[in-house]
């Protein structure tokens, strides 16, 4: 058993290099167990290179990326992490249930978790619809269905929430903080600030670099402001500053 | 690689494929309408046993290529191979799965057409059936394996497409339906030599006459099993698990 004051992410001088450009510039820093931990910044900063990462699909030039006390990407990991792309990857000629049981039999999960993701992320109306048929916040919320099989430790999700309402947003977020109160690591991408004050702890990024690390409260003392975007302008004039 | 993972992804491409009746329809009856074309177009009945075979043996390498290449591109840039990859997913359970799947959606469209060739159309193979039906499915099985592999090298259907002719007329003109392979150019000998194709046409060639079954046709086999086999390894090899 792995000791669970450990981290669950630890991230040490990570370097990505895309395309022939550095898109992430040795970031290193920790993500604790059981808590939500929000990835913020513009569209660009670096965000889903990062989770790539973290899920073991990215290739990094430099630095070192341990999950849950394992290299990422090691194959013992394969069945304790669950992942939601930014694109919703479902198979879109399959039925919400269908692709459901597909990724169930892959994780060798149990048969009723399928009813159990479809209710969580409110999707048992549409269990029977194509994928290709489903509006794009369905599709999204299916695709977050498909990272939440099994009983993944750590939930690595990029911008869960998108085009969603807020009814909606409100009861995913809802969900995540009930997962993390079961134990379970979550790492949520937003670029929408409003989302931030729902996380237990905040990583802002922008041009791959973290601009800070801190919970909400910490950033709001430290910045001086109550609002969250007005405390990433802070932060920008600050870095230019220094 | 995990058996129960291998399974499960057969049943979910053929699921996909349960879902799209165009297509199913397109793969099982288009070999069989080509061949009752042609039937009509010779209008011969020796000439026609001579060619509906190499069709039996064309027809299904064409399709799956095809199909292959555009399932697994799509696969990619769909990202549900990304997230496979982030899971416990073997590369060559997807590769097997596509195999699977698509060898049994052969099997149906081979089945067909045989069917077809052998009561309207009258064929009389001057042997048993199944060394035809073997081959059949090796050339499925191939073009499988060849689409996986292509469709690495694609980054859009576009050129998915295209690859097929790249990999399909080279091999049919060098695999002695046209002109023997004996009595090409050396160099081109050398070169039909190395592509499978022709070892699947020499056994269709040997299957269809009735011929005995020796060592040769055997010899055929395995080289085309063989040749699946190595596009499949060096398929999962084009499927990383990290990408840039």
């Amino acid at each position: 058993m792995m000791n669970s004051s450990s981290p669950a992410i630890a991230v040490q001088a990570l370097r990505v290099t895309r395309g022939g450009a550095e898109v992430l510039h040795g970031l290193t820093f920790e993500v604790p167990r059981g808590q939500v931990t929000g990835l913020l910044g513009p569209s660009g900063c670096g965000k889903t290179t990062l989770m790539r990462a973290i899920v073991g699909v990215q290739i990094v030039s430099g630095g070192q990326v341990t999950v849950l006390g394992e290299p990422a990407g090691s194959p013992a990991l394969r069945r304790r992490i669950g992942y939601s792309t930014q694109n919703p990857a479902v198979y879109r000629d399959l039925s919400v249930r269908e692709n459901l049981r597909y990724f169930a039999a892959v994780l060798n999960a149990p048969k009723s978790d399928v009813d159990r993701v479809m209710e969580e992320v409110g999707l048992s109306d549409a269990a029977g619809q194509l994928g290709g048929t489903l509006s794009g916040g369905q599709l999204n919320r299916a695709s977050l269905a498909v990272a939440l099989l099994g009983s993944p430790e750590l939930v690595v999700l990029d911008e869960p929430t998108v085009g969603l309402d807020p009814v909606l947003r409100q009861e995913l977020w809802q969900l995540f903080q009930s997962l993390a109160a079961r134990g379970v690591t979550l790492v949520v991408s937003s670029h929408v600030m409003d989302e931030a004050a729902r996380c237990e702890r905040l990583i802002v990024m922008r041009d791959g670099e973290i601009l800070a690390d801190d919970s909400p409260e910490g950033l709001r003392g430290h910045t001086r402001t109550t609002d969250l975007e007005e405390a990433f302008l802070r932060l920008i004039e600050e870095r230019a500053a220094a | 690689m995990n058996f129960a993972i291998t399974l499960a992804t057969a049943r979910r491409i053929l699921t996909q494929l349960r879902h799209d009746h165009r297509t199913v329809a397109l793969m099982v009856l288009v070999p069989t309408l080509v061949i009752v074309l042609l039937y009509y177009v010779i209008d011969d009945r020796r000439t026609f046993a001579q060619w509906a075979p190499v069709l039996l043996c064309i027809f299904p390498f064409l399709v799956m290529f095809l199909v292959t290449s555009i399932a697994t591109l799509r696969e990619r840039t769909s990202g549900t191979l990304e997230r496979l990859m982030a899971g416990p997913l073997g590369k060559l359970d997807l590769l097997l799965g596509y195999g699977i799947a698509f060898g049994l959606t052969a099997c149906v469209q081979v089945a067909l057409a045989l069917t077809v060739s052998l009561t309207w159309l009258g064929l009389e193979p001057a042997g048993p059936l199944w060394p035809l039906v073997v081959v059949a499915l090796l050339n499925a099985l191939l073009g499988t394996a060849l689409g996986l592999l292509c469709s690495a090298f694609a980054r859009s259907e576009f050129q998915a497409v295209q690859f097929m002719p790249v990999v399909m007329i080279p091999q049919l003109l060098l695999g002695g339906i046209i002109v023997p392979r004996d009595q090409m150019a050396t160099a081109l000998e050398w070169v039909s030599n190395v592509l499978p194709m022709s070892y699947a046409i020499d056994a269709m060639k040997t299957a269809v006459m009735g011929a005995e079954l020796g060592g040769e046709f055997w010899r055929d086999v395995l080289v085309v099993a063989g040749a699946a086999l190595l596009a499949l390894i060096l398929g999962a090899a084009t499927l990383p698990r990290r990408t840039p």
